[in-house]
């Protein structure tokens, strides 16, 4: 039987005012959640089991405070949790997070892995393409809808268009916003899930060579200049080309 | 001080202007520059030779730069990419490669840099909420917004070496759906106008297009409007859950400035909002603001383009 297993992280709520304290990120205060593109790859992933069979793991590389998202996953349908972590590590590079990444589904035995195009913190994109690399599979990223057989054909956005391409599995896929809506847990999912066991794994880590120094707060844009009634729009235009030197 | 790598961005099979940009942000992390030009011809290298500051132009020529696979992109640059820190342009596909070639090299990557002083690099992180700055250590693979560091100067003659590689093309495209309209897309544009549920309808679109002609814009639009209307497609919503850009100019118009669509817009170097609301949100991140319909502002403004433009 395959292991479907989809990788989600817990972010502040994308609502949420960010501070700076010292030279961090607050997020003592905030509301955390599952990042928005991680709920459309389990939502995927659930697809994905109910067209082929398998089962399906969600996974989070973080401490004792994320297993709130692995109970939301579990109450929309996934079937094992897991957390992965050490309290050794902190602010993991993306090397050692997709090494931990790697050594963790190995361990599982994943045939597929979905995950999010970005996180809602990094903004990065690194994940998805990078764990399919030290895998040697194969990886399609940005999809906004998938079809499953022996191999997932999945839709994605191209310079001409939208594509329809086959991803031969095992192989890592990172979901956009799809062209479909996530399920909602139901009050049976929620009350299974309040009880479901999250299983705790480990792994080994390389050091970090990029270090975060600090977080800042951007640089306060000026204030601009605000015109009353339509006819100013050609003061407007003037000052593009005047001030601004763009048209 | 390591070899810096910058990859040429390519855009429609030709070199992208923007890599020159890459070139200077490589020169601020320090080291000798080489750029790498990924290629199925390799004179679409020619328009790298004249950059200023350059030390060589390795031209890279392979079947798999016809296609999309990342897996394929990945490995044929790897076989012919020297040593060092590897710089790329921040688009989805260079991402992509350039999380893939990091892996595969066993280094980290930073993406979406906008500051760079020597060794220690900037990103926004929390959608543009904050920034990050990381001090990176050894090798690493880096990915630069467009449009936020100067381009080099092109006046000098470097030489171009060709070297042949294959690459480990891994999935297979079946079909694409051409884009309906030979529109831009809001992730290639220079310029942005984008509508808001305060269009009213998505024919009045139409308005916006007129303007987007005019000055070769591309038109996005708020998830109220792709998901109020079935004209208007996802592909089209700037923010949060849409895309992330970077012109030099985005026209806001009938859009309030919600914390989601600002995510997707705000590193914007320009900011016009047309917005009937004085008290609107978007006019806090606004240059310039216009308050008034667009039934009223939109008219003057095209008039005013295309008598400037004229
Ligand atoms: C998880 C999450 C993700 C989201 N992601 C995105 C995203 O990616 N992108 C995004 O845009 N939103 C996103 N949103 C939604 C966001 O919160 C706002 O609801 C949305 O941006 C509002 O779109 P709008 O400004 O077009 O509509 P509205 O908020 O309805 O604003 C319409 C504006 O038009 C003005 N107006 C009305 N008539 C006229 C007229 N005739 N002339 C001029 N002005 C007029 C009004 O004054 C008003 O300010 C997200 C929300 C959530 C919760
Ligand atoms: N710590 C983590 N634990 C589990 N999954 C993660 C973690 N970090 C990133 N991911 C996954 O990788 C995706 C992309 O993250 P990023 O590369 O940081 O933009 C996320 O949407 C998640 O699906």
């Amino acid at each position: 039987m395959s292991t479907i297993v989809v990788l989600i992280k817990q972010v502040p709520d994308t609502n949420a005012k960010i501070a700076v304290q010292g030279n961090r990120v607050d997020l003592s205060t905030v509301k955390m959640e599952m990042s928005p593109y991680d709920i459309f790859a389990v939502e995927t992933a659930l697809r994905h089991k109910e067209a082929t069979g398998g089962t399906v793991t969600a996974l989070t590389v973080g401490g004792a405070g994320s297993e709130k998202i692995l109970k939301d996953a579990k109450a929309m349908g996934v079937d094992t949790i897991v957390r992965v972590w050490d309290d050794s590590w902190s602010e993991l590079d993306s090397n050692a997070l997709q090494s931990i990444l790697k050594d963790s589904i190995e361990s599982l035995g994943a045939s597929a892995v979905y995950c999010g195009k970005s996180a809602a913190d990094t903004g990065a994109g690194s994940t998805g393409p990078g764990l399919a690399e030290r895998m040697g599979w194969s990886n399609a990223s940005n999809i906004i809808g998938a079809e499953f057989g022996d191999s997932v054909t999945v839709s994605m956005p191209v310079e001409a268009g939208v594509a329809k391409i086959s991803v031969p599995l095992p192989a890592v896929i990172s979901c956009d916003k799809g062209n479909f809506k996530p399920r909602k847990a139901n009050v049976k999912g929620i009350m299974m899930a309040k009880k479901a066991q999250v299983e705790l794994m480990t792994a080994t880590a390389p050091a970090s060579t990029v270090v975060v120094a600090n977080h800042s707060m951007p640089a306060a844009k000026p204030a601009g200049k605000t015109f009353e009634g339509g006819s100013s729009a050609s003061q407007v235009v003037q000052l593009l080309r005047d001030e601004a030197n763009i048209l | 001080m390591t070899n810096k790598i910058v990859i040429a961005e390519l855009t429609k099979g030709t070199v992208n202007a923007s890599t020159a940009e890459l070139v200077s942000a490589a020169q601020a992390m320090g080291g000798e520059v080489t750029v790498v030009v990924p290629c199925t011809d390799s004179s679409v290298a020619n328009s790298v030779a004249s950059y200023n500051g350059v030390a060589k132009v390795i031209a890279v020529k392979s079947e798999a730069f016809g296609g999309n696979d990342s897996s394929g992109w990945a490995s044929a640059l790897d076989s012919a990419i020297p040593n060092g820190t590897i710089l790329c342009l921040a688009t989805a596909r260079s991402k992509d490669v350039a999380s893939r070639l990091a892996a595969r090299r066993g280094i980290s990557i930073v993406q979406d840099v906008v500051s760079i002083d020597g060794n220690n690099l900037t990103s926004p992180i929390y959608s543009g909420k904050a920034n990050q700055t990381v001090t990176v250590s050894g090798d690493a693979v880096v990915s630069v917004r467009a449009n936020v560091f100067p381009a080099v100067g092109s006046e000098s003659s470097n030489e171009v070496s060709v070297v042949d590689a294959s690459g480990d093309v891994k999935t297979a495209v079946q079909e694409v759906m051409q884009r309906a309209s030979a529109r831009l897309d809001v992730s290639e544009a220079n310029i942005i106008i984008s509508g808001g549920r305060g269009m009213g309808s998505p024919a009045n679109f139409s308005h916006l297009e007129a303007v987007a002609d005019t000055i070769g814009a591309a038109v996005g639009a708020s998830r109220a409007a792709v998901d109020t209307w079935e004209e208007i497609p996802h592909s089209m919503q700037v923010g949060q859950t849409g895309k992330t850009v970077n012109p030099n100019l985005y026209i806001a118009v009938g859009i309030s400035g919600a914390i989601q669509h600002l995510a997707g817009m705000r590193s914007s170097k320009y900011i016009v909002a047309i917005n009937k609301d004085a008290d609107a949100p978007i006019f806090q991140h606004a240059d310039y603001g216009i308050v008034a319909t667009w039934e009223e502002a939109l008219p003057v403004f095209q008039n005013a383009i295309s008598n400037l433009l004229a």
